[in-house]
C-alpha cells in the first residue's frame, strides 16, 4: 500500500494540513469576494465610511 | 475632555507602588530561578501533573477573561450597538494586555520557550488542538494589537497611520470574532483527548461549546467589572461621553450576561443528561459541581436579572465580580481540581508558592501597564482632535 | 538515508512560504514518510490515496509491525528487564541497585530516568503468590501523544515503535496530559534542554535486527517479541489452552484503538494497576469532531457576521432615511403653517395700516375742522 495511510493519525495529519491551507485561502478570498460583491453599493450607502476602501 | 483633578499622591512611594515593586522584585528572582534551575526549581509539577496553575490560571483564565475585546467590538461594530462605543477601547486594551500576558506566561511554562514558533515554521502538528489554539492566539494577539494602535497613534499624533488603521476596523472585528470563537472553544477541546483523566461531570463532548459560551459570559462580565474599577481609580480620566454611556453599558452588558448565563446553564444540564452522569451528582465531586452550577452560574444569572430589572448598578457590578470568579473556578476545576481525579491524594497537584507568585507577578505587570496606558492615551476619553 | 533529514520541501501559497524539514529518525524502508500541510505540495501522491480517503475508512495500522506480548503469569519480578533497559538506553544509574527487590514494596511509575518499571500486586483472586507487572510505553497503534503533539515530535513507526524527536520538542507537555497510560515523563530539572522521556521500544535496535533490551534480558520468557498479528494468535492460543490460568482478555488488543504491547493475565487487569475503562476509541477520533468544526467556523462565521453587519447597516440606513423624511415633512409642515401665519400677519398688518391711515385721515380732517371753527370765532 505504498502511498496509502496505515493509521488514522497519519490520515488526519495529512487532511488537516490541507484543511489549514484551505482555511487561509478561504479567509483571504472571502475578503476579496465581499469587496467584489459590495463594490457598487456606494451610491446606496454613502454616509458611513466602509472598512474595505 | 473633563478637567484634570489629580488627587493622587504625587509621590512615587504610594502603598500600591511599594507592593507592586516588591512583587516585581520577587518575580524577577523567580524568573532567574526558573531559567537556571528548570521547572523543578520553582514548580510542583510532576510526571502525573504536567500542567499546573500556569496553564490552569494564566492560560485558561487569562484567555477567557480577555474575551471582553471581541465581545464588545462585535456588539458595537457588527451588531451596531453604537451606544456602547465608549466601552470598546478599554475592552480592547484589556484584551490585548490579557493575551500579551498569556503569551508571556507561556514562556515560563513550556520547556524551551524559544521554540514556540516551531509548530508554525518547522513542523506542523495539525492534528493537535494545541496547534489550533497556538495559531489562533498568535493571530488574535496581532489583531488585538492593530485594534489597539489607534489610541497609541492618537497619543503620538500620527494622524495618517491612525486613519489607515481605523479603516480596517470591520475587517479586524470579524477576524477577531472568528479567531476568538476558534481558540476559546479549542482551549476546552484540549481536554477532549483525556476522557480517562477528567471527571465525567466536567468532561463532555460539548466542552468546546461550553468554553466558547462561557467566554462570552467572561467577556461581558469583565467589561462591567473592569469599568467599575476604572470608574473608581481613573474617574478623572473619563470624558462626559464615557461617564454618560457607562450606566447604559452596565445595564446592557448585565442583561446580555444574564441571558447568556441562562443559556449556558441549560447546555451544561444537557451535557450531564447526554452522558447520563446524574449519579455522579451524589458524590463529593457532584456536590462541588453543583456549587459551580448553582453558585457560579444560576446565582449570577438571577442576580444580573434582578440588577437589570431594578436598574441597580451596584448589584450588577458586584455580580460581575462574582461571575468573573465563577469563570476562574470553572477553568481551575477542569484543568486542576477535576483533572486526575482518580489519582490518590498524595499524587495530586498543589501549586508551589513560587508558581502562585509568578502568576501574581504577571497580573501585576498587567495592571501596571494598564495604568501606564490609561493615564496617557485616549482610552477612557475621546481625543479632542478625533471626535 | 539513515539519520538524516529526509525531505526538504518548499511550498508557496500566495505570499506565504513554509520551510518544513522532516526529521524522521527511522532508518529503514522507503515509504511515504512525510505528511502535514506540506503534503499538499506533493499533489501527485494525492491520487494514490483515493481508495483510503473514502468516507468510511478503517485504519488497521502497519500490517507487519512488531509488538511485545507480556505474559504476566510468567513474570517473577526479578527486575532484569529494568536493568537491561537502563543499560541499552544509557540512562543514569538508579538510586538503588537493580538487584535490590525492596523497591517493589512501593508502587512505581515511569520516570525521566526509568523507561520501565515492574510493580508487585497482591493476588486478590486467591493464591498467595503476588503478581508482577511490567509497565512501559504501550506504543499505541493510534498514539494519543502523537495526536496531541503540535510539532509532530511523536511518530508511529512502521516497525511498531512510537518514537520521539527531541530536536523539535517545545516542551508543552500536552503529550503527558493526553497519554491514557501516564507514560511520558519530563526532565523537569533541566533548565535549557528538557526532554520528554519514554520507552522507545528499542527502535534503533529493532531496525538493526536486535531484540528490545528488556525482551532479551527476561529469564522467564514473560516477554515475547514478534509480529503483532502473530502475537495476538499466540496470546489467544495460550488463553484457549489454559482457560483456568488466564482471564479471557488480551489487554492492548483494542484499548484506545490497540497497542503494540499486549498483555495476558491471570487476574483482572484493573486489580494490577491497568485501567479497563479506557474504551476502544483511538485518541485521534476523540478530537476529530472539534477539529472538524474549525474549518466550518472559518467558512461560515465571516458569512454570518458580515450578514449581520450588512443587515445592521441597512436598518440604520433605513432608520436614517425615515428620520430624514420625518424631519423634512415636519419642516415642510412647519413651513406651510408659518406661511399661513405670515400671510395672516401681513393681512393684519395691512388692515392695521389701512385702519391707521383712516384714523390719521380722520384726525387730520377733525383737526382741520377745528381750526376752521377757531378761525371763524
Amino acid at each position: 500500500m505504498e502511498g496509502g495511510f496505515f493509521t488514522l493519525q497519519d490520515f488526519m495529519t495529512f487532511t488537516k494540513g490541507i484543511t489549514y491551507i484551505l482555511m487561509i485561502i478561504s479567509l483571504c478570498a472571502m475578503v476579496g469576494f465581499w469587496l467584489f460583491l459590495s463594490e457598487r453599493d456606494t451610491d446606496q450607502t454613502v454616509e458611513e465610511p466602509r472598512h474595505h476602501e | 475632555m473633563s478637567e484634570h483633578t489629580i488627587s493622587v499622591n504625587k509621590s512615587v512611594l504610594t502603598p500600591f507602588n511599594l507592593v507592586a515593586g516588591v512583587i516585581l522584585l520577587v518575580g524577577t528572582v523567580i524568573t532567574v530561578l526558573r531559567f537556571t534551575g528548570g521547572l523543578a526549581a520553582v514548580t510542583n509539577l510532576t510526571d502525573d501533573n504536567p500542567w499546573g496553575i500556569w496553564i490552569g490560571f494564566d492560560l485558561l483564565c487569562g484567555v477567557a477573561l480577555a474575551a471582553g475585546g471581541y465581545v464588545t467590538s462585535a456588539a458595537v461594530y457588527i451588531f451596531g450597538l453604537k451606544r456602547y462605543h465608549s466601552a470598546v477601547r478599554p475592552a480592547i486594551l484589556t484584551g490585548f494586555l490579557g493575551y500579551a500576558l498569556v503569551v508571556f506566561a507561556l514562556n515560563y511554562d513550556v520547556g524551551r520557550p524559544w521554540r514556540l514558533p516551531y509548530p508554525f515554521v518547522v513542523q506542523q502538528g495539525t492534528t493537535s488542538l494545541l496547534f489550533e489554539v497556538g495559531a489562533c492566539v498568535a493571530l488574535y494577539l496581532t489583531v488585538l494589537f492593530i485594534e489597539f494602535t489607534p489610541a497609541a497613534l492618537e497619543w503620538l499624533g500620527l494622524k495618517r497611520a491612525r486613519t489607515l488603521v481605523v479603516r480596517l476596523t470591520m475587517l479586524l472585528t470579524i477576524f477577531g470574532v472568528v479567531l476568538s470563537t476558534l481558540h476559546q472553544s479549542s482551549l476546552g477541546a484540549l481536554y477532549l483527548i483525556a476522557p480517562s483523566k477528567l471527571h465525567p461531570l466536567w468532561y463532555s463532548g460539548y466542552i468546546p461549546v461550553f468554553f466558547f459560551v462561557s467566554s462570552v459570559i467572561a467577556g461581558l462580565s469583565m467589561v462591567i467589572f473592569e469599568s467599575s474599577l476604572s470608574h473608581h481609580y481613573f474617574h478623572h480620566k473619563m470624558d462626559e461621553t464615557h461617564l454618560r454611556e457607562n450606566t447604559g453599558v452596565t445595564l446592557g452588558f448585565g442583561k446580555a450576561a444574564s441571558l447568556v448565563l441562562a443559556g449556558y446553564f441549560t447546555i451544561k444540564v444537557i451535557g450531564v443528561s447526554v452522558a447520563n452522569n446524574w449519579h455522579y451528582l451524589t458524590t463529593g465531586y457532584g456536590a462541588w459541581f453543583l456549587v459551580e452550577m448553582l453558585g457560579f452560574v444560576a446565582l449570577p444569572c438571577f442576580l444580573y436579572a434582578v440588577g437589570v430589572r431594578d436598574k441597580n448598578i451596584t448589584l450588577i457590578r458586584w455580580t460581575s465580580a462574582w461571575t468573573v470568579l465563577g469563570i476562574v473556578v470553572n477553568r481551575l476545576n477542569i484543568s486542576l481540581i477535576a483533572f486526575n481525579w482518580q489519582l490518590p491524594s498524595d499524587q495530586r497537584y498543589f501549586p508551589h508558592w513560587m508558581e502562585i507568585m509568578t502568576s501574581v507577578f504577571i497580573v501585576t505587570i498587567g495592571i501596571l501597564v494598564f495604568r501606564f496606558i490609561v493615564t496617557r492615551m485616549p482610552i477612557l476619553y475621546e481625543h479632542a482632535e478625533y471626535k | 538515508m539513515p539519520g538524516f533529514p529526509t525531505l526538504i520541501m518548499k511550498l508557496s501559497i500566495g505570499m506565504y512560504f513554509f520551510n518544513v524539514i522532516h526529521r524522521g529518525n527511522d532508518m529503514s524502508l522507503t515509504r511515504r514518510r512525510f505528511l502535514g500541510w506540506i503534503g499538499a505540495a506533493g499533489a501527485g501522491t494525492l491520487l494514490g490515496r483515493e481508495a483510503n480517503a473514502a468516507a468510511n475508512v478503517h485504519f488497521k495500522g502497519y500490517p507487519d509491525s512488531f509488538a511485545v506480548l507480556h505474559d504476566i503469569t510468567l513474570c517473577v519480578g526479578c527486575r532484569s528487564c529494568e536493568a537491561a533497559c537502563n543499560t541499552v538506553n544509557e540512562l543514569p544509574a538508579p538510586d538503588k541497585p537493580f538487584k535490590d527487590l525492596t523497591v517493589l514494596d512501593q508502587r512505581r511509575r515511569t520516570t525521566a530516568k526509568t523507561y520501565t518499571v515492574v510493580n508487585r500486586f497482591q493476588n486478590e483472586t486467591g493464591g498467595d503468590k503476588p503478581v508482577f507487572v511490567k509497565k512501559q510505553c504501550n506504543h499505541c497503534l493510534e498514539p494519543a501523544c502523537a495526536s496531541a503533539c503540535f510539532v509532530r515530535a511523536f511518530k508511529k513507526s512502521p516497525e511498531g515503535a512510537v518514537t520521539y524527536d527531541h530536536s523539535v520538542c517545545v516542551g508543552c507537555r500536552y503529550c503527558m496530559v493526553a497519554c491514557p497510560f501516564e507514560i511520558p515523563t519530563y526532565e523537569y530539572d533541566q533548565a535549557l534542554s528538557p526532554r520528554v522521556m519514554k520507552c522507545t521500544m528499542c527502535h534503533p535496535r529493532v531496525i538493526n535486527g536486535q531484540l528490545p533490551g528488556c525482551v532479551e534480558a527476561c529469564p522467564k520468557e514473560a516477554l515475547t517479541f514478534g509480529k503483532r498479528k502473530d502475537l495476538l494468535d499466540l496470546a489467544r492460543e495460550r488463553i484457549r489452552k489454559n482457560p483456568a490460568r488466564y482471564i479471557d482478555h488480551v489487554y492492548g488488543e483494542t484499548e484506545m484503538g490497540g497497542a503494540s504491547w499486549l498483555y495476558i493475565s491471570g487476574v483482572p487487569f484493573s486489580q494490577i494497576g491497568m485501567r479497563e475503562d479506557l474504551g476502544v476509541t483511538p485518541a485521534p477520533e476523540l478530537t476529530a469532531g472539534a477539529l472538524g468544526a474549525v474549518p466550518i467556523v472559518v467558512g461560515l462565521w465571516p458569512v454570518l457576521l458580515t450578514g449581520i453587519y450588512a443587515i445592521t447597516q441597512r436598518k440604520e440606513k433605513i432608520a436614517a432615511e425615515e428620520s430624514r423624511q420625518a424631519v423634512m415633512e415636519a419642516v415642510s409642515r412647519e413651513r406651510t403653517v408659518s406661511e399661513k401665519e405670515m400671510a395672516a400677519a401681513i393681512e393684519k398688518a395691512q388692515k392695521d395700516k389701512e385702519a391707521a391711515i383712516k384714523q390719521a385721515v380722520k384726525h387730520a380732517l377733525d383737526d382741520a375742522a377745528k381750526k376752521q371753527q377757531e378761525v371763524k370765532s
